[in-house]
């Protein structure tokens, strides 16, 4: 056991989680808000990050259609905040919401239903199987928000004024990156507990030895269809926030690009750490930045260092500053 | 007679052309060790496979304390009591000795499905999981991934692991493979003892081992048992001394 | 409705299924034999597809434009498994895909970085314009029933290479045991990028005979990409038996599907609102037929190396 490492992830961890917060607040006292939407978007996509992280980090479930549930949380978003704008009746005479809380917890009811018939099915399934099944599932979502017309198609739906919270003015960007910062926080706080838990030792146990997992008495699907539903439904409420940053919820959200976005987040970060999706985040979209700021061909340099991070890097960027990862 | 944890009957299974079980029927009982022997590709593995479920047999039917679990999947076999080591050590290497246990541990216990208690700092799982560990002579390596243990320890941590089960009847597929004659020694003892506490369907290739602990021993094979006995009827067997000690001395 | 409309969208929808299948008979040949999967194989379509389009602008021919398309993508292949893939054999599946994935980057952008955003266009030659005609006085495309008989004709001599020829016994061999072929002594570097850069040249001719149809652009790939998983799925991975009738049933499933469904509910809901429901669920029916499948055989119908 290398305690060195532990208390150089945990450091590492602390500095991730001040600089996320510290950095947006010296851009509005500079004046330069255009930093706080830019933190804004590392902590959701940090946060889906945090979703996905549950199912392929801790479980080894290599979901490459999660961007399903992070477009399933924009359109909830989007349709609850077009219904409440527009008074019309949805589903037994509710008439949509534009209250955070609310969008919320129906993102991340939806994306959690949507999801367990989904692993279900792919779950009996293993391997390159599962990848291919959850693309599959993800690209079916995508055809049917783009051919259905009544939540804008192909254009998808824009969100007239932002959706609120109480007692703040969500307008403000800073504000706005305080709700997002804060439901990260409360993501990786519910991460960190599943992966100590009894539920987190069954989800990587069947991970490393599904064999070994049933034989104890563990039935490994079930664990596995809840650390998915759960996962969803995390990655569900950064799209409903995603979704209220660019005011639209977009068809692209829910690509099979997208998908593979979140993974290149996870491993850049380092799979299955904590802070991994966190400093993941902040690389993507610093390279985004950055790289896009000199080059309309960004993805070409991305492309490359993604490949040189597989190739050569593994353990992605918290493996390279605190080491292998441990389990106690 | 002492009371049948155990009953096979007439089990069958077919890959193909080949009859890998044929019509075997066994029993365990309380208190025994019933060692299955047979020269390699007897289906004795395959045997092992098919009670504790990750095979599903062709025809026949296997009763665990009373229930047909004939049916069953291998996690409700386990969770019914029925402990297997595998032939083919099978941890989770990543994890710690203790932590293999500890997941055993909590299966036992019943729900996996709690999401808040850390449990690194959780008595009532680490506690049983340490004494069973010490029991098995692994105390000093609880700390240590799976995957750095030492062969024979992780046959050890195996035979913990189904301790901790709490199992009402052991399976162990070739325990003393590749173990060292004093690890085969240590670990003969320990099973000698084990046996009051559950019994044994011992599949094991050490004959020294076999005819010293076992109470009863069936002979596989091609997929049938062509004797069954005491250990000095199992000796004495023309036909097993023809199809099988013959050949392995 | 009349017999020649159908005749007609049935034979669009084996039209699609063959395009499919000459990009799932690549993929599944790559996971049979080398347990890889190849995010990348949509943009070696796309290669195919520009090489032919701009082969036959410069040279007015589109045959030459076709070759180019087989020799462009094989090459492409040939290279992309000798530089990155063979590093990733041994890796598990999450590094397989992350690496692809960004080969899918790099070729999209470098693609957009040659050839600009715009499309390019393609002809179909002019001995295979116009229309034939069929029983019941249906017309039908000449091109289209040409690219079913390229798919005819590249099943049979896939059928016809795998079980005949020694490349295909140490394929067949290279599914079974990979372990088997380094004993016959074959070299397996070797076997793998042949192996790679024949699904490459199936995916390129695709993209190429496709390229006629639609119009050749940056992304076309992966859309087709996805439909053959689906496609490999339902036919079971590694088999190329498979790949044939998971391609044949999904073509026709989604072509059938997108023309009859909309027609089928505008029974029940009306015109408008039947033939906007009907769209969408034709846009999900093959995955709906996918996890039908799915939920009766997990491992596909023809399961191969299970």
């Amino acid at each position: 056991m290398t305690a060195g490492a532990m208390n150089r992830e945990t450091l590492f961890n602390t500095v991730l989680a001040v600089l996320l917060l510290v950095l947006p607040l010296a851009a509005v006292a500079i004046g330069e808000p255009f930093y706080v939407t830019l933190a804004t978007r590392m902590a959701i996509l940090a946060l889906a990050a945090v979703g996905l992280n549950l199912a392929l980090g801790l479980g080894g479930l290599v979901s490459f259609g999660h961007a399903a549930f992070f477009g399933i949380g924009g359109y909830v978003a989007g349709i609850f905040a077009s219904h409440a704008f527009n008074q019309e009746p949805m589903l037994f005479g509710f008439e949509g919401s534009d209250q955070m809380p609310v969008i919320w917890l129906s993102a991340m009811l939806v994306s959690a239903l949507v999801a367990v018939p989904i692993g279900a099915i792919s779950l009996r399934t293993s391997g390159v199987y599962f990848i291919m099944i959850t693309l599959a599932f993800a690209q079916m979502i995508y055809y049917f928000a783009i051919s259905w017309p009544a939540y804008g198609g192909e254009d998808g739906l824009s969100i007239l004024t932002r959706n609120a919270f109480p007692g703040l003015n969500t307008a403000q960007p800073i504000s706005f990156f305080l709700i997002c910062y804060g439901l990260l926080m409360a993501g990786l706080l519910l991460f960190w507990f599943v992966r100590n838990s009894r539920f987190g030792a069954a989800l990587q146990a069947a991970r490393q030895n599904e064999a070994r997992v049933a034989a104890v008495g563990i039935a490994p699907f079930r664990i596995r269809l809840a650390a998915f539903a759960m996962s969803a439904a995390i990655t569900g409420v950064a799209g409903a926030l995603f979704a209220d940053l660019n005011r639209f919820a977009s068809p692209s959200m829910l690509s099979w690009q997208m998908s593979g976005e979140l993974i290149v987040l996870i491993v850049l970060g380092g799979t299955a750490r904590l802070f991994g999706p966190v400093a993941g985040a902040i690389l993507f979209v610093l390279f985004e930045f950055a790289l896009g700021g000199l080059t309309e061909r960004w993805q070409l340099f991305l492309g490359l260092i993604l490949l040189g991070v597989v190739l050569f890097a593994r353990g992605g960027l918290i493996g390279l500053f605190a080491g292998k990862a441990r389990h106690g | 007679m002492a009371e049948t944890v155990l009953s096979i009957r007439d089990l069958r299974k077919t890959f193909g052309a080949l009859k890998a079980t044929d019509g075997v029927s066994l029993d365990l009982r309380v208190g025994e060790i019933h060692a299955l022997i047979g020269p390699n590709g007897a289906g004795k593995t395959t045997l092992i496979h098919q009670i504790s479920g990750s095979i599903k047999p062709d025809h026949g039917t296997i009763h665990f304390r009373g229930e047909d679990i004939s049916r069953l999947g291998v996690a409700e076999r386990a969770r019914r009591g029925l402990g297997r080591s595998f032939q083919i050590s099978s941890l989770a290497p990543e994890f710690s000795a203790l932590r293999n246990v500890m997941l055993a541990v909590q299966a036992r216990q019943g729900s996996s499905f709690r999401f808040f208690r850390p449990v690194m700092t959780d008595r009532s799982l680490i506690e049983p999981a340490m004494a069973v560990l010490e029991q098995t002579g692994l105390g000093s390596r609880a700390h240590l991934p799976a995957a750095e243990l030492s062969h024979g320890e992780r046959r050890q941590l195996e035979i913990a692991i189904a301790l901790a089960l709490g199992s009402k009847a052991f399976l162990f597929d070739e325990p003393m493979a590749g173990m060292g004659p004093e690890g085969s020694r240590q670990l003969t003892a320990f099973l000698d003892r084990l046996r009051a506490q559950a019994p044994i369907l011992l599949v094991e290739h050490d004959m020294e081992a076999v005819f010293a602990l076992a109470d009863r021993i069936s002979v596989l094979v091609y997929g049938r048992v062509i004797a069954s006995g005491t250990v000095d009827e199992i000796r004495n067997d023309a036909e097993v001394r023809r199809a099988y000690l013959g050949e392995a001395s | 409705m009349s017999t020649a409309l159908i005749i007609e969208q049935l034979l669009n929808g084996l039209q699609f299924g063959v395009m499919l299948f000459l990009m799932a008979a690549g993929l599944t040949l790559i996971f049979g034999v080398m347990g890889l999967i190849n995010l990348a194989h949509g943009s070696l379509y796309m290669i195919g597809a520009f090489a032919c389009a701009v082969v036959a602008a410069a040279t007015g021919s589109f045959w030459l434009g076709l070759a180019a398309s087989l020799v462009a993508a094989a090459a492409a292949g040939a290279l992309v498994e000798l530089a990155v893939i063979r590093r990733l054999y041994d890796r598990d599946h999450l590094d397989q895909v992350l690496a692809t994935f960004a080969l899918i980057l790099i070729f999209s952008e470098g693609a957009r970085w040659v050839f600009g955003s715009f499309p390019l266009y393609l002809d179909i030659p002019p001995v295979l314009q116009g229309a034939v005609s069929l029983l019941g006085g249906a017309h039908y495309q000449l091109y289209r029933l040409a690219i079913i008989g390229v798919g005819i004709v590249v099943a049979a001599g896939l059928y016809l290479l795998i079980s005949r020829t020694r490349l295909g016994m140490r394929i067949r061999a290279g599914q079974s045991d990979r372990e088997m072929i380094a004993a016959l002594g074959v070299d397996i570097g070797t076997l793998y990028t042949v192996v790679f850069a024949l699904g490459a040249a199936l995916a390129g001719l695709a993209g190429a005979l496709v390229g006629a149809l639609q119009s050749v652009q940056v992304g076309m790939g992966e859309p087709v990409l996805i439909l053959a998983f689906v496609v490999i799925v339902i036919g079971g991975i590694g088999s190329v038996k498979g790949a044939l009738v998971g391609a044949i049933l999904v073509g026709v499933v989604d072509t059938l599907g997108r023309f009859l469904l909309p027609k089928l509910f505008a029974i029940f809901l009306g015109p408008a609102e039947g033939a906007t429901t009907g769209a969408a669920v034709a846009s999900m029916l093959i995955y709906i037929v996918m996890a039908l499948i799915l939920a009766f055989r997990p491992k596909g119908l023809f399961a191969a190396n299970t």
